[in-house]
């Protein structure tokens, strides 16, 4: 019995972690396809990216674990803000397979420059001795990284959805979600906001690249190794929704979790089972618009 | 003078070309096939997977330039019918022939059990059920590892000469030919098929699918055939691959597999047929080109060049080459 709670505390804190990691990489990815319908296979690139910029200016730089987590999340936004009105501005309201197209060719890009800077092998990220090692809670040791890895998540997640609840941008950003061409006539800067909301959407992914490095390792692969991951959590929760994905992530990291812990031999084959039931079930996401 | 049609056997010929819409051009891929067969006898292999990967790029456009269903998972396809071929080869039963047709009934078996459940959804939903079941299959081929070899691939396989004669040889001679052969009869199934009514109901539904349930037609029973037929011909191509190879690893299952095959073809250009001749030569010949220079690099051109090709050349070479001719034709 106590074997048996020990492994269900477990699996729940570990598979918290996992959620925190996936949500925070996909939500943007959530809010720019339910915002200007684009489908941005590319998203993990920004991940990768996070996790890059991290290790780069940790051991070349030899800034702090927390220094270069802020730079980090500065340079990708940069990028994201320079490739969204370069590429993807380009590319709003045209057909579904033209943004696959492009997403697709930014992927194979991102896999080809990181091999070339980074080489193949994964990049660890070494979180500073303050959390690092085993943190006592309740009587059960925790690994401390995790840990922080939850708090971390749990307070982005409550920013941002104060953000989109309270303040007039988040106000904004519901408007369009739900009604484009209403928001524009009532003379909100709809493409101001697409591109804000696509570096708010790069930063998270960004942040949740480089703190979920021991989840999601840092390869050349990352966006294309993970794509299946982070649309299954955007789909799952439903377009344009910030509540749907969070649901979804916490379904899907607590279940692969489990399934790691108790049925290894089946691998990941259950989750996608379990993601296109629910597709199936109900097309437009758990919380997606009808 | 005498016009062509005095001549009893061009006249024969004349007619069954303006019957079946034949232009001449369409020849040319079968010229440079026979051509490049004695021009590079030192490259047969890989034509062999040249010829192999276009009859999968034809099977996307079927479904994808002429249905328009945008997947990220034709590999499920190619990939159930390598490990078909595969298996029987590597257990027992290497008769190349009956070996395809098994890989073509499976992968059309999967096409329609997916596309049964999978097609009533569009848009995003459809395209994440199409790349769910590609990774469901690669997830199940990865476990099963007694008979499918998982990530080391499946090592013994033992293909037969082709009806009992045609050993497959070290230079890929055989392989060139089968591979030419079956892509032959590929093609010919796809062009009949774009271009009965049946085909033409296709791009109806492509164009416009709410018109088409308004005049009637059966838009879901329509994109299911074009599904299973297309899983089919995918199949057969990864059989095709995988006996000529005499190896099959996961990667046949994979989204870079289906994302590639993707970029093939709208380099060549979609919804045209042989966009995907085009393309795939293209796309396999720099990439074995580039693969001795550096193959890092690779992913990160033509990642750039599909971004150029999206922006600025849609339809891809053969939709530049339409917009050249009519350049041409108002010029003069």
């Amino acid at each position: 019995m106590n074997e048996l709670l020990s492994a269900a505390i477990s699996i729940a804190f570990h598979g918290l972690a996992l959620a925190m990691v996936l949500y925070l990489i996909s939500v943007g990815l959530s809010v720019t396809m339910g915002l200007m319908g684009f489908v941005n296979l590319a998203h993990g690139a920004f991940a990768m990216a996070g996790g890059y910029a991290v290790t780069t200016m940790m051991s070349h730089l030899g800034l702090p674990f927390f220094a270069a987590l802020a730079a980090a999340v500065v340079i990708v936004v940069l990028a994201s803000l320079i490739l969204e009105q370069l590429l993807y501005r380009r590319l709003y309201g045209a057909a579904e397979l033209d943004q696959v197209l492009m997403t697709m060719g930014l992927i194979f890009m991102t896999v080809g420059a990181a091999t070339y800077f980074w080489g193949p092998v994964a990049q660890p990220i070494q979180p500073p001795a303050l959390i690092n090692g085993q943190i006592e809670l309740g009587g059960r040791e925790f690994p401390t990284y995790r840990t922080f890895l939850i708090l971390c998540g749990i307070a982005l997640v409550t920013l941002l959805w104060l953000a989109l609840e309270r303040t007039r941008f988040g106000a904004q950003v519901r408007a369009a979600v739900d009604n484009l061409r209403m928001a524009q006539s009532l003379g909100i800067n709809t493409s101001r906001l697409f591109a804000l909301t696509f570096a708010l959407g790069s930063a998270l992914a960004a942040l949740g690249g480089a703190l979920g490095a021991d989840f999601l390792p840092i390869v050349p692969g990352y966006a294309l190794d993970n794509l299946v991951y982070f649309l299954i959590v955007v789909s799952v929760g439903g377009l344009g929704s910030i509540r749907g994905p969070f649901v979804a992530a916490l379904l899907i990291g607590i279940a692969d979790t489990a399934l790691k812990y108790t049925a290894p031999e089946l691998g990941a084959f259950f989750i996608y089972a379990l993601a296109m039931a629910i597709l199936l079930w109900r097309p437009r996401g758990l919380f997606g618009h009808a | 003078m005498a016009l062509a049609s005095d001549i009893p056997v061009a006249a024969g010929l004349d007619a069954f070309a303006r019957r079946h819409r034949l232009h001449a051009y369409e020849t040319l891929p079968w010229i440079l096939a026979i051509a490049g067969y004695f021009v590079f006898p030192d490259y047969l292999a890989l034509g062999a997977q040249i010829l192999g990967t276009i009859l999968f790029a034809l099977s996307l456009d079927l479904v994808l330039g002429y249905a328009g269903i945008i997947t990220l998972g034709h590999a499920a396809f190619f990939g159930t019918g390598a490990y078909t071929a595969g298996i029987l080869a590597a257990n027992g039963w290497g008769e190349p022939l009956s070996g395809l047709l098994a890989a073509g009934l499976a992968a059309g078996a999967v096409g329609l059990i997916s596309g049964a459940i999978i097609l009533r959804t569009t848009g995003l939903t459809l395209l994440m059920q199409t790349l769910m079941v590609a990774a469901m299959l690669s997830e199940l081929a990865n476990k099963a590892t007694r008979i499918t070899g998982g990530a080391d691939g499946l090592q013994g396989m033992d293909v037969w000469p082709i009806l009992g004669l045609f050993r497959f040889d070290l230079f890929g001679r055989t392989a060139y030919i089968y591979c030419a052969v079956v892509l032959l009869i590929g093609l010919i199934i796809v062009r009949a098929i774009v271009h009965s009514p049946f085909g033409r109901s296709l791009i109806g539904i492509r164009e416009n699918m709410l018109r088409m349930h308004a005049v009637g037609a059966p838009v879901a029973r329509r994109k299911l055939i074009a599904y299973t037929i297309s899983a089919a011909l995918a199949g057969v191509s990864g059989a095709l691959i995988a006996q000529t190879a005499q190896f099959v690893g996961l990667g046949v299952l994979g989204l870079e597999r289906s994302g590639t095959v993707l970029i093939m073809l709208i380099i060549g250009g979609i919804g045209q047929l042989y966009g995907a001749f085009i393309g795939v030569t293209l796309y396999m010949i720099a990439q074995d080109r580039f693969a001795e220079i550096d193959p890092v690099y690779w992913y990160f051109w033509i990642g750039l060049f599909m971004i150029i090709v999206v922006l600025f050349a849609r339809g891809g070479v053969l939709g530049l080459a339409e917009r050249a001719r009519r350049y041409w034709r108002k010029a003069s």
